[in-house]
């Protein structure tokens, strides 16, 4: 399994960094909550839908909350409230308040213990929920088997829903295991989640939990059909992030993008909205057995892949950390990283051996996202096919666990369905031609492979170090990562955050937190 | 040139002059059998391909059939006739360009950049614009003489358009990644609308790039220039700097 001989001082230290500045950022993330998060606890309790002018109801609940400024209380208590004064269900509480019958802050006031009892049991019902979906996917993986690591990932992005669906279906009989739907180009930035089924979109489909279980459905289907189990994935990002956790639990997807570093340098959002909104929905992750994929390897795209190789590793610690400490285990930690060394570089293919075989020996547990040449694809797609061919053979030589296809015509357009089955099969070739080459080699001592790596994780460790005494959001602020600076109140979704009250209470947050780290201390014992 | 070559009628080469030798790949949403097979080199013959082939067939997982075909082209293009839109301006590289600001235009010019609309894909704006460029060739940041300025991506028009006047920009870059559905043309058209109505159209050089921008489209939408695939900083460069000098 060692075959870089990394120096583990350097590996050690760069852990506790990277756990110093998590912890640090986690005394922030405690202290608040977001409009987004509380719109999570009300679906979680049962509200979903949306009123006349097409507006969420777990929306129309927030924006009263909001207006009346008492959202410092957090949501569990005041629908929680209406539902005990009214003896209604939270959704029809929801209603009344979107239609204006209803204004939660005007009825009498339990107490927080009156409150938290009555909703318990509609807690207890949502988690039981998810825990069952998690049972679900392991009896289904138990009985139909999955296909062997690297798990063929492909996207579809047709913007309608049922066109995805073919598409899908049409993928998992050529050899895809996880289905990617790609969300419509700057769903990211809405904040609130559309409803129903959907067949307009650019660039992606809208995530909605009606899209998730059509989806849902037609990947269990055609699961049984191929006798493996497709994994579906989806975008917990951008303004939404533990709504779309939530919808995602409960609707039974097994991988999903969860990255706030991703948000704040790419699509402008808000550093401490998202980092806030991250912490719960990997919670949410983490507890419905859901695995993530984090980003860093998009700081490729505007960086480059030979001077910047660094700071992914050093995002990687970082985002293992966050994710410890929401519950979220090792094994659910698809940590980024990407193939996008210019191929023109003498050597590329060794440093990207090293980078790979790097991240596999320092995050043994986590199956590592590995992301295909995008940047230096070209309408040449003979040549694409070959970049895409040298990608998965780092992949099957250091035992990447999710591989996202590359498409030959990756620089023209969303993949077409040959596109697909040509990609898959160029994997399907590689994997099973190369199989077991990780076993059957090792590298020269002292060589080109080994210093790469010794390297780049000095460098990245020097970085935590400079990070740590900064604190990620100067660090962000001053640019270090993908060259992208971001202000701490600037972005999107500021206006979000707002500092708990002391009566503040989250109850899924509490119960899943609870069930997660007892796991862990049984599975140490 | 080979001087056999009848540049009035051209067509593809194989491996013999003018055998028309032509690749193709597609799908049909049929299963894969003999039928569907003819079926595609039925269609090959009404591209316009003679001794159209069949070379491969395979089903994609749906009841539908991916094929190659090869065939010899009949038709032939008069080379001598083929026009083409082209930024109108000589190649320079990066030192020629400061070199021309320094000389020619004796003044710091201001680029505002952006990618505009609903698009979120920095990667064209970014290869442009930022200080590290795109496979080895630097972006205007670097420029001497060069302001610019990158606002990233899913800059609404109007807000474009506010930074341009605030700077007293000579020049404003567009970057358009994502084309499905044609969801550029309505944001470019609004973007040319807007800075006639605000009579500022004539003041300021605009251009557009993006991998489905020609110069020709761009055009057509109103811009000075468009540019495409394999463009780099220092040919938006040239051209914003050799039209300023016309201008003045």
């Amino acid at each position: 399994m060692h075959k870089l001989n990394l120096n583990w001082e350097y590996v050690n230290a760069a852990r506790q960094a990277a756990r110093a500045i998590a912890e640090d950022t986690q005394n922030f993330i405690e202290a608040h909550s977001t409009v987004s998060v509380e719109r999570t606890i009300v679906r979680l309790l049962g509200v979903d839908g949306i009123d006349a002018f097409e507006r969420p109801l777990p929306n129309a609940i927030i924006d009263n909350l909001s207006k009346a400024q008492v959202l410092e209380d957090g949501a569990a208590y005041w629908l929680g409230n209406a539902m005990y004064q009214l003896n209604c269900t939270a959704q029809s509480v929801a209603e009344k308040v979107a239609c204006g019958d209803l204004d939660l802050t005007t009825l009498d006031k339990a107490s927080a213990e009156r409150v938290a009892e009555h909703i318990k049991p509609m807690v207890d019902a949502a988690v039981g929920l998810i825990e069952e979906n998690k049972k679900n996917r392991e009896m289904a993986i138990r009985t139909l088997g999955e296909g062997p690591k690297p798990y063929l990932y492909v996207i579809v992005a047709t913007g309608n829903i049922y066109e995805d669906i073919l598409q899908a279906q049409a993928a998992a009989r050529q050899g895809a295991d996880i289905i990617a739907v790609i969300r419509t180009t700057a769903q990211s930035l809405l904040d609130y989640v559309p409803y129903g089924p959907t067949t307009e979109g650019f660039g992606g489909t809208y995530a909605t939990q009606e899209n998730f279980k059509l989806m849902r459905t037609a990947l269990d289907e055609v699961g049984r059909e191929v006798g493996r189990y497709i994994r579906l994935c989806n975008y917990c990002s951008g303004l939404c992030m533990p709504e779309i956790a939530a919808m995602g639990a409960v609707e039974r997807l097994d991988v999903m993008l969860n990255d706030a570093l991703y948000g704040i340098l790419f699509r402008d959002i808000n550093m401490q909205r998202t980092l806030v909104d991250q912490y719960f929905s990997r919670v949410i992750n983490g507890f419905a057995g859901i695995i993530i994929n984090t980003g860093e390897d998009n700081y490729l795209t505007t960086s480059d892949a030979v001077e910047e190789a660094h700071t992914v590793l050093a995002s990687q610690f970082i985002n293992e950390q966050f994710a410890l400490l929401a519950g979220l285990p090792e094994e659910q930690m698809g940590l980024g990283h990407a193939f996008e060394i210019n191929p023109d570089q003498e050597d590329g293919f060794l440093y990207e051996l090293a980078q790979a075989q790097m991240t596999r020996e320092i995050f043994p547990k986590a199956p590592l996202k590995y992301m295909p040449p995008t940047k230096y694809m070209t309408g040449d797609i003979f040549k694409g096919h070959v970049q895409d061919a040298l990608f998965n053979a780092v992949s099957i030589m250091t035992n990447q666990g999710i591989q996202l296809l590359g498409m030959l015509t990756e620089a023209i357009h969303t993949p077409l369905l040959q596109d697909r089955a040509l990609s898959i099969s160029n994997a399907k070739y590689i994997f099973n031609n190369m199989r077991h080459l990780s076993e059957e080699i090792s590298f020269v001592e002292g060589g080109r492979i080994q210093t790469r790596a010794h390297d780049v994780l000095k460098e990245a460790a020097h970085l935590l170090e400079e990070i740590k005494s900064l604190g990620i959001m100067e660090t962000i602020e001053k640019g270090k990562f993908a060259g992208v600076a971001r202000n701490r109140l600037g972005g999107k979704g500021l206006e979000g955050v707002f500092k708990k009250s002391g009566r503040y209470d989250n109850p899924f947050l509490t119960v899943m937190l609870e069930a997660q780290f007892k796991k862990e201390v049984k599975s140490e014992q | 040139m080979n001087n056999k070559i009848d540049l009035t009628a051209i067509k593809p080469y194989g491996d013999t002059l003018n055998d028309g030798m032509m690749q193709m790949s597609f799908t049909l949403p049929v299963p894969v059998s003999p039928e569907s097979k003819e079926a595609a080199r039925q269609l090959g013959l009404k591209m316009g391909l003679e001794e159209a082939q069949v070379v491969h067939a395979s089903d994609l997982g749906v009841g539908y059939t991916f094929f190659i075909v090869y065939g010899k082209c009949k038709h032939t293009i008069d080379f001598t006739r083929v026009k083409v839109s082209k930024v109108s301006s000589d190649a320079m590289d990066h030192d020629s360009v400061e070199a021309f600001i320094a000389d020619k235009l004796k003044r710091e010019i201001t680029i505002v950049g952006a990618c505009t609309g609903t698009d979120a894909h920095t990667v064209g704006i970014d290869a442009i614009m930022n200080m590290k460029g795109f496979d080895g060739h630097y972006g205007l940041e670097r420029y001497d003489g060069i302001q610019a300025i990158n606002m990233g991506a899913q800059v609404p028009n109007d807000v474009l358009i506010a930074k341009a006047i605030e700077v007293d920009a000579d020049a404003i870059i567009v970057s358009q990644i994502v084309t499905q559905k044609d969801v550029h043309i309505p944001n470019l058209t609004e973007l040319i609308d807007m800075l006639e109505s605000e009579g500022l159209r004539d003041k300021l050089i605009v251009c557009v790039g993006g991998p489905r921008i020609s110069n020709e489209l761009a055009k057509e939408l109103g811009f000075d220039a468009g540019f495409g695939t394999g463009d780099y900083a220092e040919d938006v460069a040239a051209f914003i700097v050799q039209e300023l000098a016309k201008r003045v």
